[in-house]
């Protein structure tokens, strides 16, 4: 029978199957500081003994400083942060798991330094205690995120219950504009679908558009993919996953390659294979998107403007644009473009990779950032992203504009560090939640992409690449 | 794991449409490494009106009268009603364990996220979908409902609805059942099947 990639995917890790549950093996688990000290404490007031340490990769990355960490894990000033990242230095040590430690040249967000070691490949089931872990799928993985008690059944057992997810494609056609990249296109659909369209589906993507994409690119897809309420984004593995994989310091070598290699090319749905659901988009028309309200389905292209409330039927989406509306300060009507900003953040798992800053650099170079900009930040997505960015002179184009260079970690995309929004802050964000507080409490956030923040944070307001 | 059997209770409405894990608690609370005292901080930013930190005395903190979870006529609700996509965004366990925390052991809307829907099965609480119409129903009514696991039920002083629930998960609630023991009595199957994954896959 023909077969989805995401069934495919399932049925090379079912363990058991019984009323309508399924036990599957997981390949991989990474894990970071916020998600896992309280699954590390059930395992051991349970006595139970880790199932096969090599399947874990820990690195912290949500309560890291990104300013200067010389000193390691002590130079994290707030006590219940640095509680929080020594507890699980403790943790790996007392279980023997793999430690990507603060200071080490590979830490990072934990979603950027999967692929980037080869730690996460193709065909993997991988898991992590944080949704984004979406963003693996973009190598052709089983990848979702999942609760403490669910990091706590891996350690323990290797294995978790899932229930299988429907089907969904969405298929994007043609030929990407100018400066337009994934990040516009996942804004997109999420306004198409809602951040409840994906609820109780794996999103595969697909067509010309995604066939053109980079690795990063699609990353930052399937990274959005949980915005869109789906616990599953992947794409079909081709020539430039392949090509992405090799010579990852965890990928397979030699005989090993080769095996995998073989393994690799049949992950991709069948021809024939059935959809709940089909989307198709025309990819060519996709405008820069901007976030104007509280959640990552209230889009409009960055020449739109704020939605009426009065023009809206559904009264409890009416309800919405106005709690949304209210929150951000914004009248009914307003265009966006007339939105001024106070601060720009270039960063996190969905767009903090080289690619993303190489984009943004090419915005900023030879510019200064606006006079009301009170701070732009870059925060790379690891310190191997920065590395590389440095030796191609990323970093002095943006200080030279005006911004801020930083350390690796996910900083001010949900503001557990010191990188955050003061009440009454607007921000254009490249990261993936406009919630309400989500980047400080009484902030307001605008999803954008890297190149749109960085030609905003040059204006001082919403602007496109051009003006 | 908490079992859950049935209750009867009135039901706090809390009227809003993809209320994210971020607003059921907010990102300084999960610095915490412990997996109880949450109930606090749920809500925080809606239910306070100064900004919650990590430590603060909670009882002596300004609170927001507006916001339904500070009317004294929805103390001591076990039952949450809501709209629908609730506990969309972060997978962070904290927002059940706060739910709980706080005394809610059922939750009624009209969809859930996915990953907050699989968390509430691990911490004891019943989320119920029912549909938009029952939900607007459910919202003007303000007597006590019943709810009933085992038949599937949530009854009203006139009405009686039923819900779907899986029948894995369903038995693991009723029971208490512990996930982890009942998934270790397979042993030998996983190492059976590892055995074998990494005979044909031998790079993973």
């Amino acid at each position: 029978m023909a077969e989805t990639l995401y069934d495919k995917l399932m049925s090379a890790h079912i363990v058991r199957e019984q009323d309508g549950a399924t036990l599957i093996y997981i390949d991989r688990q990474l894990i970071h500081e916020v998600t896992s000290p309280q699954a590390f404490e059930g395992l051991t007031l349970s006595g139970r003994k880790l199932w096969r340490n090599k399947s874990n990769l820990a690195v912290p990355d949500h309560n890291v400083p990104t300013t200067e960490r010389s000193s390691g894990v002590s130079s994290i000033t707030d006590p219940v942060s640095r509680l929080q990242v020594e507890t699980l230095d403790k943790n790996c040590k007392t279980f023997d798991i793999n430690e990507i430690q603060m200071n080490d040249i590979r830490q990072g967000i934990v979603h950027v330094i999967g692929p980037e070691q080869g730690v996460t490949l193709p065909g993997m089931s991988i898991v992590c205690g944080d949704s984004h872990t979406t963003t693996h799928g973009a190598l052709g993985a089983l990848a979702f995120g999942i609760g403490t008690s669910e990091v706590e059944h891996v350690l323990a057992t290797g294995c978790l219950w899932q229930n299988k997810a429907k089907n969904m494609k969405i298929e994007f056609n043609g030929d990407l504009d100018d400066n337009i990249s994934a990040k516009d296109l996942a804004l997109y659909v999420i306004g198409k679908i809602g951040t409840a369209g994906g609820t109780g589906f794996a999103i595969e993507f697909c067509g010309t558009a995604i066939q053109s994409m980079s690795i990063e690119g699609r990353m930052t897809l399937c990274n959005m993919s949980i915005e869109a309420g789906a616990k599953v984004g992947i794409v079909a593995v081709d020539d430039k996953t392949v090509d992405y994989v090799k010579g990852r310091p965890f990928a397979p070598i030699d005989k090993n390659w080769d095996l995998a290699l073989e393994y690799w090319k049949t992950l991709h749905s069948d021809d024939d294979a059935h959809f709940d659901e089909s989307i198709v988009i025309d990819a060519s028309i996709i405008k820069p998107q901007v976030t104007w309200g509280t959640s990552p389905e209230m889009v409009v292209d960055i020449n739109g403007s704020t939605p009426d409330p009065e023009k809206e039927k559904d009264q409890v989406k009416a309800e919405s644009i106005r709690n949304a509306l209210k929150y951000i300060q914004l009248e009914p009507n307003t265009s966006l473009s007339s939105v001024a900003i106070d601060k720009v953040f270039i960063g996190s798992c969905t767009n903090s990779r080289i690619e993303d800053l190489r984009i943004a650099a090419s915005v900023a170079k030879g510019k200064k950032i606006a006079d009301n900009i009170k701070l732009a930040l870059v925060v790379p997505g690891s310190g191997l992203v920065k590395q590389q960015a440095e030796a191609e002179g990323l970093d002095q184009i943006f200080k030279d504009a005006g911004f801020e260079w930083r350390e690796p970690g996910c900083s001010m995309c949900l503001a557990m560090n010191a990188d955050k929004l003061e009440p009454g802050e607007r921000c254009a964000s490249t990261s993936n939640r406009n919630f309400e507080g989500r980047q400080g409490q009484g902030s307001f956030t605008h999803l954008v992409s890297p190149a749109i923040a960085a030609a905003s944070a040059i204006t001082g307001h919403f602007s496109g690449v051009d003006s | 794991m908490k079992k859950f059997t049935s209750l009867s209770s009135i039901a706090m409405p809390l009227d809003r449409a993809n209320i994210d894990t971020d607003a059921i608690i907010p990102k300084q609370f999960l610095k915490s490494i412990k997996r109880s005292g949450f109930g606090p901080n749920l809500f925080d930013e809606w239910r306070y009106l100064d900004h919650g930190e990590v430590g603060m005395d909670n009882s002596i903190r300004p609170i927001n009268t507006d916001f339904v979870l500070n009317n004294p006529k929805y103390s001591g609700a076990q039952i949450l009603l809501t709209r629908r996509n609730f506990g969309c965004g972060s997978s962070r366990e904290h927002a059940p364990w706060a739910l709980e925390d706080f005394g809610f052991r059922a939750i009624i809307a009209p969809s859930f996220a996915d990953i907050f829907y699989n968390n509430c099965f691990k911490n004891g609480i019943l989320p119920i979908v029912l549909s938009h119409e029952i939900v607007d129903d459910l919202f003007k009514y303000s007597g006590n409902i019943a709810i009933n696991l085992e038949d599937q039920t949530v009854k009203t002083q006139n009405q009686i609805f039923n819900f779907d629930v899986d029948a894995e998960r369903k038995r693991r609630l009723l029971n208490g059942l512990d996930d982890i023991g009942l998934t270790l009595q397979y042993e030998n199957q996983i190492r059976s099947f590892e055995t074998e994954h990494f005979n044909k896959f031998p790079w993973l």
